[in-house]
């Protein structure tokens, strides 16, 4: 008993001591950090980090940048998603069964394989910075595993319910809004939340197609203030605080459905 | 009963940006692999296999690389496995604190890996840092390390990292296939006086076979893909100590702009991820005993 206990607590402290290090050393100078890099802030807090981040970084545009490319891309692959999820249920046949294939084999793939073509293509394209091709390919990127989570759901509802709609006269798209969409909640919002937490975070993308700093995103930015800033821990980690901030505070509040979302994909 | 010929159009939106944007460009990989271009000009020669070539025989960064990748995943796999399954067993049931607990542990998931390689770059600064002063302070200060500039262990000071990061995600994908195990078979285990480790072989560990291939698999895979950890962390130094594959294309393709040789070490890459994919399902799989 006293073992599990111990256990717990110092996992416990290894997952807190560097969150508290981060929030303490955002609140401190550099030359305080030098001195006293893991203690308590001598002069108290200090906000200044927080004010010059904001002066001598376009950390709005940074950060509204980000919140467009993610809302776009998750409502988006969760339409598009549902759409092929629902079409797959309703055929029932070797079409179905090869798209549902064509899209888990994707989940296969890692982007750093299509990522040579892929660059050269949104060259061509003029896709290059800009936030609708950050959207466009998260989309085609993260349809796999949206369209693997919500066809496995989808395929759990009564057949019974989409027929009965279907002999009351109902289309198809009618059936997927009135009695799809409403019935996959559990299942939408789940994914919503696996996508939100991977396009807020995602790198890589925005770090192969903007350059221009009129449209990068928080963590393309984060990235490229360790070059800016080097070993200025207090303003990296004031950066950090600010970039982590909206996953933060829908984590304490929605922690049940971020818990369920982020293994949807382990798990289903 | 038949639905109309329109359900075809649900797939269209969908089908068109997955075709353009994901199917095309990585199978257009495999047509450069077999080029020499440099991915800025026009015209490009067909060079056969030569790529592939250089790859398994002329270049020795390419195979530390493999090497490495397969350092930070075996060290990952086995470790974050072993740490997930510890803890999951022990906050399994449901109480106040065990699902305060099981929160805490998954929070590290949520932030980014630029995030992430932040905070551990200053854990692990050989002056600033809180792991060289903790083990000045218990004593051990001979064990203290440039933990990211040496270049024998800074791939091991990754992989902790990764753990770090992830094993909290694990833990739940342990509990949830954990708490789908009847009780009845605790209860029956007890009756007939099986003892603890008797129990977990069993019982436990035949049932948590389909979470532990779940998670041995995603293990893998995310291992393979830490790109944005190195990146951020040690951009594949000292020494190409910690570049793995993903990291390795990336320079290859963006810093010295051989696109083709860049695709062909990506087909190969593909080929890898999808043989150890396949190796671990095949060999999880015949463990597993259904009730």
């Amino acid at each position: 008993m006293f073992f599990r206990r111990f256990s717990l607590t110092i996992y416990a402290l290894l997952i807190l001591i560097p969150l508290l290090i981060v929030v303490l050393t955002s609140l401190k100078t550099i030359q305080e950090t030098f001195r006293n890099p893991l203690g308590w802030p001598e002069s108290g807090f200090q906000f200044e980090n927080y004010s010059s981040i904001f002066q001598e970084q376009t950390m709005a545009g940074y950060f509204l940048n980000s919140v467009i490319v993610t809302l776009f891309s998750v409502s988006l692959t969760l339409f598009f998603a549902s759409l092929i999820g629902y079409g797959i249920t309703r055929l029932n046949n070797w079409i179905g069964n090869l798209v549902f294939i064509l899209f888990t084999l994707g989940m296969m793939v890692p982007a750093q394989v299509s990522m040579v073509p892929l660059y050269s293509l949104m060259l061509d394209f003029g896709l290059t910075n800009s936030l609708l091709g950050l959207i466009l390919v998260n989309i085609a990127t993260t349809l796999p595993i949206a369209v693997f989570i919500l066809t496995g759901f989808m395929k759990t509802l009564p057949k019974e319910l989409f027929e009965a709609s279907t002999i009351d006269g109902a289309g198809n798209w009618k059936i997927y809004t009135k009695v799809a969409i409403p019935l996959s909640l559990p299942s939408l919002s789940a994914t919503a939340i696996f996508l939100f937490v991977m396009h807020w975070n995602d790198l890589l993308y925005p770090l192969l197609f903007i350059t221009d700093n009129a449209y990068k995103t928080l963590p393309l930015a984060l990235l490229e203030f360790q070059g800016e800033y080097s070993t200025n821990y207090p303003m990296l980690f004031t950066g950090v605080i600010i970039a982590s901030a909206p996953m933060v505070i829908a984590y304490v509040f929605l922690q049940r459905y971020f818990v369920a979302g982020m293994t949807a994909g382990a798990i289903k | 009963m038949k639905t109309s010929k329109s359900i075809y159009l649900f797939f269209l939106p969908g089908l068109f940006l997955y075709a353009i944007f994901f199917v095309y460009p990585t199978i257009s990989a495999l047509f450069y692999s077999f080029t020499d271009w440099d991915g800025l000009s026009s015209s490009f020669q067909f060079v056969g296999i030569e790529n592939y070539e250089r790859a398994f025989t002329g270049d020795t960064i390419f195979r530390k690389t493999i090497g490495n990748n397969l350092k930070f995943m075996l060290v990952v796999v086995v470790f974050q496995t072993i740490v997930a399954l510890a803890f999951a067993l022990i906050v399994l049931k449901n109480t106040k604190t065990t699902i305060f607990l099981r929160a805490l542990y998954f929070f590290p998931t949520i932030l980014s890996s630029v995030s992430v390689a932040f905070i551990w770059s200053f854990i692990y600064d050989p002056s600033l840092g809180i792991l060289n002063q903790l083990l000045e302070l218990i004593g051990l200060e001979f064990l203290a390390q440039n933990w990211l500039g040496n270049a024998n262990i800074a791939i091991y000071s990754l992989a902790i990292t990764q753990i770090w990061f992830h094993a909290g995600q694990m833990l739940i994908i342990f509990v949830a296939g954990l708490q789908a195990i009847p009780e009845e078979l605790y209860e029956v285990a007890k009756i007939e006086g099986a003892s603890k480790w008797q129990t977990f072989r069993n019982v436990t560990w035949p049932l948590l076979a389909p979470s532990a291939t779940i998670v041995v698999a995603y293990t893998t895979i995310q291992s393979f893909k830490a790109f944005d950890l190195v990146f951020a962390m040690t951009g594949g130094g000292p020494n190409n100590s910690t570049e793995i594959v993903a990291t390795y294309i990336f320079d290859i393709a963006f810093r010295s702009y051989q696109f083709g040789y860049a695709s062909a070490i990506s087909v190969i890459f593909m080929v890898i991820i999808a043989v150890i994919t396949y190796l671990q399902f095949k060999v999880l799989r015949s463990n597993r005993i259904s009730y």
